[in-house]
């Protein structure tokens, strides 16, 4: 069965040249997560019509249409978009780092931190603000770096290799310590608290405007820059870090930068929406299968499909019960649960 | 180019320089070797006795505590690790890609050292991974996934990655280790190509004495991290060595239709006492 598999992608492999299939991924991937962008502003409760939308000849105060796509549904779905994008692609990277297939965005403890720290600033009332962040995520990106800071502290020793070993244990223990501090709180807490954290914890896209957007979207362009940095070295790091060493790769500084160029898209995507569980995993595996393994194909097609996956999950979520919504993080996980349950299967 | 270790010492430290996933403790002492350009050296000894360490430091991939490496004259540790890539390649015992890459990838990841950060793999870097896989002949193979290949499939493709670095030196650690016999010899005449036709200066480590005295034309004995013996096979190979490196007692004679030394193990002497 893999054999079979493999065989037929790598003919197809082998037949284009490199640039060739990188250009048609690019092309293919790229084309799916704007036809997403696209078509989900017009889907929803009301309605609207694309031509109206962009029909210069109403004025945009008069332009129903275009108010309900620009306004009501865009930042939604481009903060669907670049959250999916950002958390698929951070699971590429992490997956290559601990050489763990079934590694996610969420295993280094990033995400249960930026959860403590969203619900400290819900349950204390925080009003601090920093440009385009309001206090929640503010809170919730402090908490994520916190914690990534602990993890990589832990990890890492002057001009070693980093122990992957130690970073999956820290970021798991982190995750329950953290998850019991949460808990802790929410039980001392009042219900209406209690309430906003736990919905905080099922991600939610709906960011309220471009503000947030423009706050996350910096940081993720810098974790983006760097992907595309490590990307050819990733491939030869997930063969063996001593490999790796004797094939001309930094394999300290490699690590350390896939560490922090994916807890830092991480935390941005979690801080923008919350955290929504099983894109890290589910995208970067379904983009394996479908365009192979190498990583100068899979980062892009995964942040591109990563996009797509996230903006039709949130589609669904405001649509198959209309008008009550279903947090998105559940749809994902409803989604992804059993998908991840597969792939266990498949792989023993 | 020749490979120069001078004055080697080693030790492992836990704090610092122990690698993940190992408890390693012996060190290497005051080791010296001569690698000369074009020859084939067979590193043995006992396990644990530090052939491994001393092929990740001929690698770069450990530095040495005291005394220096250099290749051509040149310290390795003070060579840019990519240049250092493009001179030596190592084939490790085992190799275990956590992704599914298929062969002609494998084997295509040697060339990482000569591409730039953003850099594809053109055509020129294709040929020299598909002359590899021919070298190696595991050309019928490029379209497999590398991890459905049998052990001595993957150890010649996993020395073909190595080939396409085109490197001056390969060093092998114990290539023939859990392969049965046909695949044996087969790594074997295939070392012995690469060396005859490319002029690639080859290491290997290995407990396979019959494979060292057919193979290499010099032999390092190392054991508890010092070398005993260094110099041409015929004269180090002897009964009174090998009793020296593994308590064995052993028959060593040549053999008439190959012409090598042959080495037929007889008993485990006993331990010298003190």
């Amino acid at each position: 069965m893999t054999v079979i598999e493999s065989t037929s992608r790598f003919t197809h492999a082998q037949l284009q040249p490199m640039r060739a299939r990188l250009g048609k991924t690019l092309l293919a991937y790229g084309a799916l997560a704007l036809g997403a962008c696209l078509l989900a502003p017009l889907v929803g409760s009301t309605s609207i019509s694309l031509a109206r939308v962009f029909d210069r000849s109403i004025p945009f105060a008069d332009n129903v249409d275009a108010q309900i796509f620009f306004i009501a549904r865009l930042p939604r779905v481009l903060a669907g978009a670049i959250v999916g994008a950002a958390l698929a692609s951070a699971g590429v990277v992490l997956q290559a780092l601990l050489r763990n297939p079934l590694a996610t965005p969420f295993t280094l403890g990033v995400s249960a931190g930026a959860a403590l720290g969203a619900m400290l600033a819900i349950s204390l009332g925080a009003a601090i603000t920093l440009g385009p962040f309001s206090p929640v995520p503010l809170a919730s990106l402090t908490g994520a770096f916190l914690s990534a800071a602990i993890v990589y502290a832990m990890a890492t020793r002057s001009g070693r290799p980093i122990s992957t070993s130690v970073l999956l244990l820290a970021g798991v223990t982190l995750n329950s310590f953290f998850s019991a501090l949460i808990l802790f709180i929410q039980y001392m807490g009042d219900f209406a608290e209690t309430y906003r954290t736990v919905r905080w914890l099922m991600g939610d896209l709906d960011v309220g405007g471009f503000g947030p957007i423009l706050g996350a979207l910096p940081l993720i362009m810098v974790a983006f820059v760097i992907f595309a940095m490590l990307s050819s070295s990733l491939n030869v790091l997930s063969v063996g870090t001593e490999t790796a060493a004797t094939r001309g790769v930094d394999v300290a500084r490699t690590q350390r930068l896939a560490f922090i160029s994916s807890a830092l898209a991480t935390s941005a995507a979690v801080s923008l929406a919350g955290p929504i569980g099983f894109v890290g995993i589910v995208v970067p595996h379904l983009v394996r299968l479908m365009a192979g393994v190498d990583h100068r194909i899979v980062l892009p097609a995964a942040a591109l499909f990563g996009a797509a996956f996230l903006v039709a999950c949130d589609l669904m979520a405001r649509t198959v019960l209309a008008p009550v919504e279903v947090p998105v993080g559940v749809v994902t996980a409803m989604l992804g649960g059993p998908f991840f349950l597969w792939l266990l299967i498949r792989k023993a | 180019m020749a490979l120069q270790v001078e004055s080697v010492s080693f030790e492992y430290n836990s704090r610092e320089d122990t690698p993940d996933e190992a408890n390693h403790s012996f060190s290497l002492t005051d080791v010296s070797l001569t690698i000369r350009s074009g020859s084939v050296t067979g590193l043995l000894g006992p396990n644990g006795c530090g052939k491994t360490t001393l092929l990740k430091l001929m690698a770069g991939v450990l530095r040495p505590r005291r005394g220096v490496i250099t290749l051509g004259g040149r310290a390795i540790h003070g060579i840019p690790r990519r240049e250092l890539a493009k001179q030596i390649a190592v084939v490790p015992q085992e190799t275990h890609p956590a992704f599914d890459y298929s062969v002609l990838e494998m084997v295509l990841m040697g060339r990482h050292p000569h591409l730039g950060n953003f850099q594809l793999e053109g055509p020129k870097d294709i040929d020299i991974a598909r002359d590899s896989l021919l070298a190696t002949g595991t050309q019928h193979l490029a379209e497999r996934a590398y991890m459905t290949l049998s052990g001595g499939e993957k150890q010649r493709v996993v020395i073909a990655s190595g080939l396409a670095q085109a490197p001056d030196v390969l060093l092998l650690d114990e290539p023939t280790a859990s392969l049965d016999l046909a695949y044996q010899l087969e790594i074997a005449s295939l070392l012995y190509r690469l060396n005859r036709d490319r002029g690639v200066s080859i290491v290997l480590a290995t407990h396979d004495l019959n494979l060292a005295a057919s193979l290499c034309d010099s032999l390092a004995l190392v054991r508890s991290g010092r070398v005993l013996a260094h110099g041409e096979t015929r004269e180090v190979l002897t009964a009174a060595t090998i009793r020296q490196l593994y308590d064995v007692d052993a028959d060593v004679h040549v053999h008439e239709t190959s012409g090598h030394l042959t080495v037929v193990p007889i008993r485990r002497a006993p331990r010298p006492s003190l």
